[in-house]
């Protein structure tokens, strides 16, 4: 037991190691706040988009977001990362890291807001026009709010999924939490950074963990189940 | 002395496909009129209505609301026109997100470009004529549905409409609440709305229609006072849809 | 023009990639395998603890999926393989990523098969209890088969996401698709191996992805 916790737990290493794994903390909350933003909003407007029903529009969004939603982050990290520099653009880390996990997530919300969307009884769109807001106007006060309240459970917890994957920034030499905690471990010939990385992850991710729940069970409440 | 027409229908055709819904429909609507539109399931009623603000784009003819050709203009003059047009739906389909008041100062806002201030004054005398301003703050799902189609037609009112349209508003209510929205539509009728109604309420229309229409085929197939239309009809369809109906 | 064909779309590399592209693929084949089997089972045990009226079976259940959600599967690997070995437990990398994703998957299983047995309601339990089922036998007749009906694209939209997880084992060098892909992109200073990993999972999964949507349509209010 004494062992074991020198091994994985060893105040000493810990002490040391804590500042990196700190501004790993920082770059994941950077990275992962543009991520939400950029990802969230893009794939609000494309899931808007697609309520006009302009067929070429359609088939360019769907083909999007299934693409995106079918391959691995890490593939696309890598062909970004080592792939571009080939064709004269170097993007760095932080960067290829953002796009992707932004793409990825823009295509996860525009599905779901788009099945928001198609959640929304005809109804609404017919009493909204029929009272002069025409198409612009209903989608923005009448189908939008409806929509963004469905999506909000499934979309917290796609958030949560695509936020973490920022562990993957490691592979490509991004400083977060984990490249922080494997440079630690292989300095310090400990464990213990990796158990501070793992803790770190905790302390970021439970509170969106529990926001999730409680979005889930507000739902399931509702449904009187 | 011969006004105008309120609502007038022109030769409208509707079809959906090869479908042939609507094949040609005339009516003419005066100021302060109300026509109770009857028809076998099926027969266009509700298509017919769409049509007169568009929700239903007509494959012909033409729909002109107080001398103007609802089938030309621009888009803005489309919204503009159906801000004149109200339309009661059988499913209420009040906005589930907002309160009563806000589902009623909605359009009035963001159509009308009413101020805010404006919109929730005539937003409250709305709903103080429907029986409802003590509901004002309430959300749609707290109200039964008799209340929720009250709020329908408050929103269609605040609008000022010229016209309104009602799809069987009391096609989905309970029995018991059924009179207080026929109550409110009396009301519009005394104070002078004009009116088209597509309703199996024949005890409504009896009361206080001023004419009958029946729908079949596509086509008017007869019309004339409730009395004529009930009590004596002449075409042979209306008389086996009426036999069918009232027992 | 040119050189990005040359760069990301080169047949002839991709054409001496792909015999050892080809074995990355089955190594990604059996690990999906290994994964998913195990998910499942383990999101099962998981879910029926968390379903459970017992506290002491629920806490558990709900501690473990919580964590597990909260922690990268990443991260739980790279734990699992370089920190193990401090404790003086060797493992193979195929050992850690399946002991990896067996405990991140079970927890987003468990949630889906949790969400699928509170689907089926109370009046099914009492009608088989009262025809005599006992209390297993409602739950494995009865209960989950309409449970798994019932969130059959939740699981198949999980499992797509299972599969994807699996590229991550090339970060531990175990020599599934990406990793051999990867391999071949640093042999050839080309990035077409990736691309054509890229195409060989478009071509296994667009065809799921779709099928979820289409079961999806609609978010229950
Ligand atoms: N969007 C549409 N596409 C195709 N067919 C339609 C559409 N809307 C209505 N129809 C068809 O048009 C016909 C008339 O429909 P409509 O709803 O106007 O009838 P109705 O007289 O209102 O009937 P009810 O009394 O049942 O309400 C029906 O046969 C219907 O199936
Ligand atoms: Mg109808």
């Amino acid at each position: 037991m004494q062992n074991f916790l020198h091994t994985f737990f060893d105040p000493n290493v810990m002490a040391r190691y804590l500042p990196d794994v700190l501004s790993g903390m920082m770059v994941a909350i950077w990275i992962g706040a543009a991520v939400v933003v950029a990802g969230v909003t893009a794939g609000l407007a494309l899931a808007c988009l697609r309520t006009y029903r302009i067929a070429i529009c359609d088939v360019f969004i769907i083909c999007f977001a299934d693409i995106f939603r079918a391959l691995p982050p890490l593939v696309l990290i890598l062909l970004l990362y080592f792939g571009l520099p080939g064709v004269g653009v170097r993007l760095s880390g932080p960067v290829v890291l953002f796009v992707v996990l932004s793409l990825t997530l823009a295509a996860f919300a525009e599905e779901i807001f788009w099945a928001g969307f198609s959640s929304i009884e005809k109804g609404q769109w017919e009493a909204g026009i029929s009272t002069g807001l025409g198409f612009g106007g209903t989608l923005v006060y009448v189908a939008l709010p409806q929509a963004v309240r469905l999506a909000i459970p499934p979309l917290v917890n796609r958030v949560l999924a695509i936020t973490k994957m920022t562990a993957l920034g490691s592979v490509i030499g991004v400083l977060e939490i984990l490249s922080a905690a494997t440079t630690a471990q292989s300095f310090s010939g400990s464990a213990t950074p990796l158990s501070l990385a793992a803790i770190a992850y905790l302390v970021l991710f439970l509170p969106l963990v529990f926001a999730a729940r409680m979005f889930e069970r507000r739902r399931e409440q509702s449904l009187g189940r | 002395m011969v006004s105008r027409p309120m609502l007038e229908i022109v030769s409208l055709q509707k079809c959906f496909g090869d479908n042939v819904i609507l094949r040609d429909i005339n009516l003419k609507v005066a100021q302060g009129e109300l026509v109770f539109i009857i028809g076998p399931s099926g027969s266009g009623k509700s298509t017919m209505l769409r049509c007169c603000n568009r929700l239903e784009e007509p494959s012909g003819g033409d729909v002109i609301v107080d001398g103007r050709n609802i089938m030309s203009g621009t888009r803005r003059d489309l919204d503009l026109m159906r801000l004149k047009v109200g339309m009661v739906f059988q499913g209420f389909h009040l906005y589930p997100h907002m309160s009563v008041l806000n589902n009623v100062t909605l359009a009035q806002r963001k159509a009308m470009g009413r101020t805010a201030e404006e919109a929730k004054a005539r937003a409250m005398d709305m709903l103080e004529r429907v029986g409802l301003a003590h509901k004002a703050d309430a959300m749609p799902a707290q109200l039964s549905g008799g209340q929720q189609q009250r709020v329908a037609i408050a929103r269609a009112l605040a609008l000022d409409p010229l016209v309104m349209l009602f799809d069987e508003p009391t096609s989905a209510l309970d029995p018991e609440l059924v009179g207080s929205v026929l109550a409110v539509m009396k009301d519009l009728k005394a104070k002078g709305m004009t009116m088209l109604v597509v309703s199996h309420e024949m005890g409504f229309a009896r009361e206080t229609a001023d004419r009958v229409i029946f729908m079949d085929g596509g086509v008017v197939v007869e019309e004339g006072a409730p009395d004529e239309i009930f009590g004596a009809p002449k075409a042979e369809r209306t008389q086996a849809f009426l036999s069918r109906v009232t027992r | 023009m040119q050189s990005l064909m040359d760069q990301f779309f080169n047949l002839e590399i991709m054409a001496k990639a792909l015999p050892l592209m080809l074995s990355g693929l089955w190594m990604t084949a059996k690990l999906c395998a290994a994964v998913i089997v195990l998910g499942l089972g383990g999101g099962l045990v998981v879910a029926l603890a968390n379903v459970s009226p017992r506290r002491w079976l629920r806490f558990p259940s709900i501690v473990f999926t919580d964590i597990f959600r909260a922690l990268p599967p990443l991260v739980l690997l790279i734990f699992i393989y370089s920190g193990l070995p401090f404790a003086g437990i060797e493992i193979s990398p195929f050992a850690a990523v399946a002991l990896a994703f067996l405990l991140n998957n079970s927890a987003y299983y468990a949630e889906v098969y949790r969400a699928g047995i509170l689907s089926v309601g109370k009046g099914q339990w009492e009608a088989a209890r009262s025809t005599g089922l006992s209390q297993t036998q409602t739950l494995t007749s009865v209960v989950l088969p309409q449970a798994v009906r019932n969130v059959l694209p939740d699981l198949l939209s999980n499992t797509v996401e299972v599969v994807k997880l699996t590229s991550l084992a090339s970060v531990v060098s175990l020599s599934e698709l990406l990793y051999t892909a990867n391999m071949a992109r640093s042999i050839t200073y080309n990035a077409s191996p990736l691309v054509l990993a890229a195409l060989i999972y478009l071509v296994i999964l667009w065809p799921v992805v779709r099928l979820v949507s289409r079961f999806q349509r609609r978010l229950a209010a």
